[in-house]
């Protein structure tokens, strides 16, 4: 996939091709810089390819192909909690009482209800990114795309976050392609790891999660996640230090 | 222009002594005894004053006592001159910033959001900002005559550029992800700007609001000096010109209190239409 840049075409993304399955949780890991942002921002039908193009086998029922969960600058600081959630609902048009009908519940189980009519700087950053993921299953798009949405939590939050998503995706399950630059976050939630490289990106490797899913954080202390993480960690370490040298 | 600046300066610092105390932002640390103190120093320059004139140590001719200043502005606002003088002006910066800042803000939202347009203008705008907006003045009075539009219409134009520019810098300063998050749950330009543009530029906006109203004060008096029998420009003027110094200080203590009660109806407003930027504009 290449762009139309203003010294002619550049090529970000290079012979990336990949599927993703009902249900299935891809995890996308890569330096920084490696195309991954870009990848997900064309699969959200943000950045239109050059070459290259998407396909989606299946039906939507007229839901949203895709919704996106952002890092950070998720939520929009001059909207309530409530309009922020609902924000993807309103943008299809869906009336105020059945966008709050629908986001309730979610809002409910995140811990959020009490604070729908507050604004986003009253919240602590794991709230928000809390908003920012229902504010993504609440559209119930066909497929969920995040970018790394818990890598300005603190370690802690994070985990709780992370065990959150699971518990989330049992209940409104869907494929996800997720992209982090912490592989034990990919082995964590994915079921399948992407390694990709650095500019122009390609995606190098790739890794079968063997957990098996409802899945517990005590994954983490198993030797195959060790193992698992090495393997990883190998392909990713060249793409790293290329790219450093660059 | 001596003396329109001794205006601006003395319409400017006013406003802000007199919010700090009054607005009910965050409950003030130890509001009671600050506010005392923000009263103690006028108050002392006041009795000091009172104290030297009285006493013949000042000349009643530059500086006579507070007391009389205030007997003479109350008997100008009980004989209607000075309310009249007001209104006058009043409906001048109102009409003039109506037809300045409305379309500066528009003007300035369209600017920001969209990169053409921003090429288009930028030159003019740049080429036009920097005049002083008074010296205008004479051009506008070749063209709409001495009447009531000449006023108006330098009043319009100097507001027209600071509502023009914070406007624009407020769309320029929301950051992009905003945009990407907007279109990516497929929001359409109009929901785009209904949504995004319009909300994320408002404190900038509303600064520059402020920042226009302040001005039209300032235009208004200047014009009114120059051209004009009535408002409180030509008040201050007449004042000057028949040397009833009381009549210059009643003159500005009116054009004060009108920069504080500007100052705090955009605060309101501020309040209204902001709630979410609070604590983070806001101490």
């Amino acid at each position: 996939m290449a762009y139309r840049h203003r010294d002619g075409p550049l090529e970000v993304l290079r012979r990336v091709s990949f599927g993703v399955e009902a249900q299935e949780f891809v995890c996308l890991v890569g330096p920084s810089g490696c195309g991954k942002t870009t990848l997900l921002k064309v699969l959200a039908g943000l950045v239109h390819p050059y070459e290259g193009r998407v396909d989606f086998v299946g039906s939507h029922n007229g839901n949203p192909l895709t919704a996106m969960v952002f890092q950070d600058h998720g939520l929009f600081p001059w909207m309530t909690v409530m309009d922020n959630v609902t924000f993807g609902l309103d943008m299809r048009g869906m009336a105020r009482v059945e966008r709050e009908r629908r986001a309730l519940p979610l809002l409910e189980r995140a811990g959020l209800a009490r604070f729908v009519r507050s604004y986003p700087h009253e919240l602590s950053i794991g709230m928000k990114q809390r908003a920012g993921l229902i504010r993504a299953f609440v559209t119930d798009p066909a497929v969920l795309l995040m970018d790394e949405p818990f890598a300005s939590l603190d370690a802690q939050t994070k985990l709780i976050l992370q065990d959150e998503l699971l518990r989330i995706l049992r209940d409104y399950p869907r494929p996800v392609v997720y992209v982090t630059h912490d592989i034990e976050e990919a082995i964590l939630l994915g079921d399948r790891v992407l390694v990709m490289t650095a500019r122009p990106g390609e995606v190098k490797a790739e890794f079968q999660v063997p957990f098996a899913r409802p899945r517990a954080l005590a994954v983490i202390q198993t030797p195959e996640f060790a193992d698992l993480k090495g393997l990883i960690w190998r392909d990713l370490e060249a793409a790293v230090r290329y790219q450093s040298q660059q | 222009m001596s003396v329109t600046d001794q205006l601006s300066d003395k319409a400017k610092p006013e406003p802000e002594a007199d919010e700090a105390g009054r607005l009910p932002l965050p409950a003030g640390e130890g509001a009671g005894y600050e506010r005392l103190y923000a009263w103690l120093v006028p108050v002392a320059i006041l009795a000091a004053w009172e104290m030297a004139a009285r006493a013949g140590w000042l000349s009643r001719l530059f500086f006579p006592a507070p007391s009389e200043i205030i007997r003479t502005l109350v008997r100008l606002m009980g004989s209607g001159e000075l309310p009249r003088h007001i209104a006058i002006s009043l409906q001048r910066i109102v009409l003039g910033f109506a037809a300045g800042a409305v379309p500066g803000v528009v003007v300035g939202l369209a600017m920001g959001w969209s990169r053409p347009t921003r090429r288009l203008l930028d030159p003019l705008v740049g080429a036009l900002y920097p005049l002083p907006r008074l010296a205008l003045f004479p051009l506008i009075m070749i063209i709409f005559g001495i009447g009531e539009a000449s006023k108006v219409v330098t009043i319009a134009i100097g507001v027209f550029f600071p509502a023009l520019i914070n406007a624009m810098a407020g769309v320029r300063g929301i950051h992009e992800a905003y945009f990407e998050v907007a279109r990516s749950y497929g929001a359409q330009p109009w929901k785009v700007f209904r949504r995004v543009v319009l909300p994320g530029s408002m404190p900038m906006v509303l600064a520059g609001l402020r920042l226009s109203l302040g001005l039209s004060l300032l235009l208004v008096i200047g014009v009114e000096f120059i051209s004009s029998r009535t408002g409180l420009g030509a008040f201050l003027w007449l004042a000057w010109e028949t040397f009833r110094t009381e009549y210059v200080y009643a003159g500005l203590f009116v054009a004060a209190a009108l920069g504080a009660a500007f100052a705090y109806i955009l605060r309101l407003a501020e309040h209204r239409l902001l709630p979410w930027a609070e604590g983070l504009f806001h101490r």
